[in-house]
This record gives C-alpha cells, structure tokens and sequence, in this order.
C-alpha cells in the first residue's frame, strides 16, 4: 500500500469528465422522466392507433365537456407556474414568498383533482363507465394514471411547503425545488397532450 | 446531492457501528444490497428448477406420477410453464445479473464509495422483494395459478372465464409491475452512478466493458418497458373493472399486447445478455492474460446492438396475422443485429488467440457460456427470417434457440461472475476442483437437454402442449423429450457441487487475497471483502482497464491507478 501512495503523490495531473459537475439528483431524475415519458408515450400511441383504426369515436367523445377541461387546463397551467415562481424566490432567498408559492401550487393541484373528481362523477352518473367503449377505456385510463401523477406531485410539494414552514427546507432549497418543480411540469406537458387528444379531437361533422 | 456529500466523507463510513439488522438486512450498503440481490435470484432458480423438473418428465413420460410431486394436472401444467418462464426471466435473470452484480460492481469498479442513492437502492431490493412474495402468492390463490403463458397473451390472459385464473393473473400482473418499478429505480440508480461517481481519471473511455454494459442495459430497460407498463394497466383494467383494450368484440385489439410486450420482450433479451457478457469480458483478459481486444469496436457494437434490439420486435410475430411486407423489413433488421453481436464473440475469440489461458472456474464457464451462446445466436438467424420462422415458430425449436441464448448467459455467465469475483464478495477461496466439477456436469448436461428439443422443433413438436403423443404425428418424437429429460435432471443435479462448495467455501474457505487474479479493475485494490465505504483513499485511474502483459514491465499486469513508468529498449 505504501508504494502505491507514493507513486499517487508523483501521478501526472488527472482527467476529468466534465460531466461530473451535474448534481447526481438532476441526472436521475432526467433518467426517470425519460422513462416516464415511455409509460405515457406508450398509452398515446396506442390511443392514436385506435382511434384511426375504428374511424373516429365521435359520439362517445362528445359527452365530455372541454369547457371543463379548459377550465382545468388553465389551473395545471397556473399551478407551474406559481411552481417555477418559488424556484425564483428561493433563488433570491425570499422565504415568506417560497411557501406563498409552494401553497399556491399545492391548493391548484388538489383544485385540479377536484374538478376531475366532479367530471368522473358526473360521466358515471350518466352511465359513462370505463366499461361503456373504447373511448371511455381510453378516458379513464390516461386521465386516472395522470391523477395519480398529480397526486404524487401534490404530496412531494406539500412535503417541501411542509420543511419550508418548519425551516429544514432552506440548506438544499434550491435543488429540491428544481427537482421538484421539473417533476411537476412533466405532469403538466402530459396533460398538455391529452388535453386535445381526450376533449378536442372531435370530428368535423 | 448525496452523490458529492458522501465522497467527502466515505473515509468515515466504515468507522460507524452497525447494528445486525442495519448490517444484513435493511443494510444501504451497495455490496450487501448486491447479496441479497444474489439471494433473491438463487431461491427464485430453485423455484424456477424445480418446475422445469417437472415440466420435463411430464414431456418425457406423461400422465406417470413425477417422483416427488405426485400427478400434474393439464390445468398445473400450463400454470408452470407460465410460472416458469416469469421466474427465470424476472425474478433469476434480472435480480442476479443487473441487480446483483450491477450492484456490486459498478460502485466497486468506478472506484465510488456506494451508488449514488443508496436509500433509493435499498427501497429497490426490498421492493424485489415484495414483488418475489406476491408471484409466490399469484401461484396459491383459489382459482388457477397465473397461466396464459409467461408473455400473457390475451384474450386468454385478458378473460377469466377463459383461463380460469382470476386473482392468479391480477396478481402476476401486480408482481410484475413490482418487478419493474424496482429495477426502474435500480436502472436510474446505476446510470446516475456511473455518470457522475467515477474516480477521478476514470474517464468513460477507461470503464471496464461490465459497466458500460450495465448501464446500457439498465438504459435499454428504462426505455423500453414503459409502453409494457402502460399495456399492464390496460389488462389489469380489461380484468377487473371491463375496459376493452384487448376485446375483439367491442373494438378491441388482442395483437396490441403483442406490440407492447414485445417492444419490451425483445430488448429485455439484452437486458440480460448485456452484463453477462460485460462479465464474460472481463473475466478473459485476466485469464488470458492479454488486453481485451477492441475495446472501442465492442462499446459501440453494444450501443449500436441496444438501440436496433428497440426496433426489432415484430420478429416475434410474423405468424400472427402480420401484412409480409411489414415482415420483411423486422426481418432484415432482426439479421442486422447479429453483427454487433458477431463483433463481440470475435473480439473475445481474438482476446483468447496467443493468450497465456489459464484454465480456472470462471474461465472454463466463460468458454462454456462463449460456445453454448454461439448455437443460440446463430439459430437466431433461422428464427429471424420470416420464412424460416413460419414453419418453426412455436415449435421446441424456439423453446431450444431460447435456453441456448438465455442459459449460457444467465447460468453459465452467472456462474462465471460467482467464481470470479467470490474472493472479493466473500473474503475467502472457492474450491476449485468442485468449481470445476461443476461446470463440466452443467456444460454436458446442459447440451444433452437441448439439443435434442432442437430436432424435436425441426421435426414439428409445438410448445406448450400437456400431452403431446395424443397426436399421432408427434409420437415418433418422445425419445427426444426423453433424452432431453435424462439431460435436463442430470443438469439440476450438477448443480449440487455449487451448493456445496458456496456454503463450504463461504464458511471454511482460504482466506482470498486482495487480488487474488492479479486483475488490474478497481475493485482488486480494495480489501476482500471491501469494507462499507470501500476504498481507503479514492483511487487516482491513470490508465484503462485491460493492461495486461505490457511490455517493458515486470509483472503481467497493471492495476488501473498504478503509475510506471516504461522503459521502450530502442529498436536496432
């Protein structure tokens, strides 16, 4: 061993990668959306094939209301951006407007599920079940795996709103909330794609 | 985060005390995450064996009792055929090839102290863990075990009343969904490790071949499985809660699970074959005491082999109702692919030529795995044409082309890793005339069980058939699944001289040296068995993996941080 070390003292000046200098949690989780994107991009696939294939699903699309749809579309939409306005607060080091923002996000999330919840609710009612065609297997299906999507975002940003209040958030604040915050754009880039394959693609009669 | 914090301090990690159940069992220690990774996959075999037992003597002898299990009812002999290849595949291939030495060796062989996550690395053994419970349990539910087959194809695995499975399949499904999340969370574990711990001077031009295919294949998984995840959900939900997907009669399409599973199905083959030939590489230049030959050409060949194994699935279903002219293009990519692969057996062929080869355990089972896995590859060729592949598809000789590819890799491959790196896992010497014994029973055995189901294939015996010789056509064939039978139990006998000499080397075993092998990878500098944190100082890689026999230096090899300084004598 000795030896060794004294060769090490006489090494020659050392290569490095300059890929090192990325923080290993922003590589994983490009990792992770990668394969994420796989998960939905497999669905969407398989969703537009159909839907060529049988011809147009008119009738079973024109039950769900994309004035409702709008109206969520519009709140996703908000909740990433109150999300990228506390990566910004955290990066000027304004900790009062960090859980202003971190709230805000996480009460359009759960206003998100909610307007969900009121549509399935009424598509059941009207006998609209996920057993009613294709187009409803579809429906419940892609927009069910993005709620859940949204719920896991909703908890991982009520844990970060959750150490900010307490202060345990700030020593690696600005990580977290990068990490976080590229979480929760996925899911709304999802929903950005299934917003007009699920509530815009009718057909022109 | 943790990444950088933990190459600060890992000189303190292995000062800390630990506690037994901190230490074994919900350890976050990449090497005994490795273990318990090795564990999970050698029960999951014995499992898996057992059923190929008896599978076989029900091909060989049907409707006499099997010793040791009694009478196998049609209904139990399609169960383990499913449960068969969802074991060996998933729960044997997966857990000991990327997770067990993905485990061990990246960290080891990068030079880092652990894996980038290490609590992310335990949730993912414990989650192989639930998932291993819950395909036991998919077999012990009322109703019929999971059998539609380990592809699952519906509408049989989509209709319970047509197989009989209810909660069987639900749960094989679920299983499976636990299966991949956790080698998803392993995948982005190792590829973040490998990116951004490597030691300093340890630039992706110097990793050993095993960790670039690692990676790749932890890569090729993460990007292929997903479309089959979205398909689970599609016939989990056509199960329990009647969507459609897969339902002719209301628009359906059963061919779309064929998509997707295959679109999965076939890069998984390299998911596996990946890292056991990244092993099978580093195990020959060591034991031919030579450098590996084109290094370069084989990085590339196994990138180019990753990314056409994405566009190559269709192959598994030319019979399937498929239009021929979307045949022949999956044709000729499916053929394409077996030039990468040829690069990677001439290069290791060419590593052997004028080697100094040393006949120890894991060399043996590399040249073993080396030959049997040449049959299998180039009966892929046959399987890869469509007009070869509509006469023999679903025939034994599918059945044969497939064991001669996953067994030599998994198996004979895996083999060739426990010898090899068993002094640096376990601190203690295999025995090496059992290590030996071992391998010529399972080389022997292995070939008398499949080359026989080779001829029964040709001669028009298909698959998946519970009582084969009620057809008249298919009787002429029984001395083949006979022969094959002998073959298949002499093999799992051949497998106790492992068993012994595991258990009896790990207990009374000679002490193994640092670096036994005179190997020149990272992990030989560490102490046998490294302790928690590994490395003593952080290695400074001054040079690549493979300098063996350089001239104008003493020894044969050189470790890859030792620094020497050559001295050319000037030619004439």
């Amino acid at each position: 061993m000795e030896a060794d070390i004294a060769i090490h003292a006489n090494a020659p000046a050392i290569e490095t990668d300059s890929l090192v200098s990325l923080p290993a949690s922003r590589v994983a989780l490009w990792i992770f959306l990668a394969g994420e994107i796989m998960i939905f991009g497999g669905l969407v696939a398989c969703f537009m094939l159909y839907r060529i294939a049988a011809g147009g699903w008119t009738d079973e699309a024109s039950h769900v209301d994309w004035q409702v749809g709008t109206i969520n579309t519009v709140v996703l939409l908000t909740s990433s951006l109150t999300m990228i306005l506390a990566l910004a607060a955290v990066r000027r080091n304004d900790q009062q407007a960090v859980k202003r923002f971190l709230a805000v996000t996480v009460a359009l999330g759960i206003a998100f599920l909610g307007v969900k919840a009121f549509e399935y609710h009424g598509h059941i009612v009207e006998g609209f079940t996920p057993s009613k065609g294709m187009f409803w297997s579809f429906y419940y299906t892609m927009t069910g795996l993005h709620a859940l999507h949204v719920t896991g975002g909703i908890v991982v940003n009520s844990i970060l709103l959750i150490m900010a209040i307490k202060g345990t958030l700030w020593a690696r604040g600005e990580t977290r909330l990068e990490i976080a915050g590229l979480y929760w754009h996925f899911v709304d880039v999802v929903w950005i794609l299934l917003f007009p394959l699920l509530y815009l693609s009718l057909e022109a009669k | 985060m943790e990444a950088q914090l933990s190459h600060i301090e890992h000189v303190d990690h292995h000062h800390h005390p630990q506690s037994l159940i901190s230490k074994y069992v919900f350890s976050t220690d990449h090497k005994m995450i490795a273990k318990q990774y090795l564990a999970v996959g050698l029960l999951m075999a014995l499992v898996g064996g057992a059923m190929a037992y008896l599978i076989r003597v029900q091909l060989a002898w049907p409707g006499k009792p099997v010793t040791g299990w009694g009478f196998i009812a049609p209904g139990s002999y399609m169960a383990m055929v499913t449960m068969h290849g969802t074991i060996m595949v998933f729960f044997v291939a997966m857990p000991i090839l990327l997770g067990a030495f993905g485990n061990y060796l990246i960290p080891l062989m990068i030079g880092a102290p652990d894996m980038a996550f290490p609590r992310l690395n335990m949730m993912s053994v414990w989650t192989l863990f639930v998932a291993s419970l819950v395909l036991i349990a998919s077999m012990l539910v009322p109703g019929s075990a999971p059998n539609a087959g380990w592809t699952g194809y519906p509408p049989l695995s989509a209709v319970p009343e047509y197989s009989g499975s209810t909660w069987g399949i639900n749960l094989w499904l679920l299983a499976l969904a636990l299966e991949f999340s956790s080698f998803l969370m392993g995948g982005i574990n190792f590829v973040t490790t490998a990116i951004n711990m490597r030691a300093p001077g340890l630039t992706f031009w110097r990793l050993p071949l095993v960790v670039w295919m690692e990676i790749t294949a932890s890569a090729l998984f993460l990007l292929s499985v997903g479309p089959l995840v979205a398909g689970s959900v599609m016939l989990l939900l056509d199960r329990v809660l009647g969507t459609t997907f897969y339902a002719p009669s209301q628009g359906g399409d059963p061919l779309l699970w064929q998509h997707l599973f295959w679109f999965f199905g076939h890069p998984e083959v390299y998911v596996i074959a990946l890292p056991a030939i990244g092993m099978m590489m580093e195990i020959l230049p060591v034991f031919a005491r030579k450098p590996m030959f084109g290094y370069r050409a084989i990085i590339y060949s196994t990138i180019i082999a990753g990314f056409l194994s994405l566009i190559v699935w269709a192959h598994h279903m030319f019979v399937s109702g498929m239009d021929p002219r979307l045949a022949t293009p999956f044709s000729i990519l499916t053929i394409l692919i077996s030039i990468p692969f040829a690069v990677m057996i001439f290069a290791m062929i060419a590593t052997l030529w004028r080697g100094s080869i040393i006949f120890s355990t894991p060399m043996l089972f590399t040249l073993a795995a080396l030959s049997s896995f040449l049959i299998g590859g180039v009966t892929g060729i046959f399987l890869g044409s469509q007009a070869a592949d509509i006469y023999l598809h679903d025939s034994y000789f599918v059945v044969a082309h497939f064991h001669y590819t996953l067994f030599p890799l998994l198996f004979m491959g895996g083999f060739a890793g426990i010898y090899y790196w068993f002094p640096k896992m376990f601190g203690k010497m295999y025995s090496e005339p059992l290590g030996k014994l071992h391998c010529v029973l399972t080389f022997v055995f292995f070939n008398l069980t499949f080359i026989p189901l080779f001829m029964a294939g040709f001669g028009g015996a298909p698959r998946r058939i519970y009582f084969p010789y009620g057809y008249d056509f298919l009787k002429p064939l029984q001395h083949y699944h006979v022969i094959a039978t002998y073959g298949a139990i002499g093999l799992l006998l051949g497998q106790l001289p492992f068993v012994i000499n595991l258990f009896a080397s790990m207990i009374s075993g000679r002490k193994a040296e640092t670096n036994p092998w005179h190997a020149n990878t990272l992990e030989w500098t560490a102490p046998s068995p490294p302790p928690h944190g590994n490395f003593e100082h952080v290695p400074h890689v001054v040079r690549g993996p493979y300098d063996y026999s350089v001239p104008g230096v003493a020894e044969d090899w050189v470790a890859q941080d030792k620094v020497v300084t050559v001295t050319v004598a000037a030619a004439g």
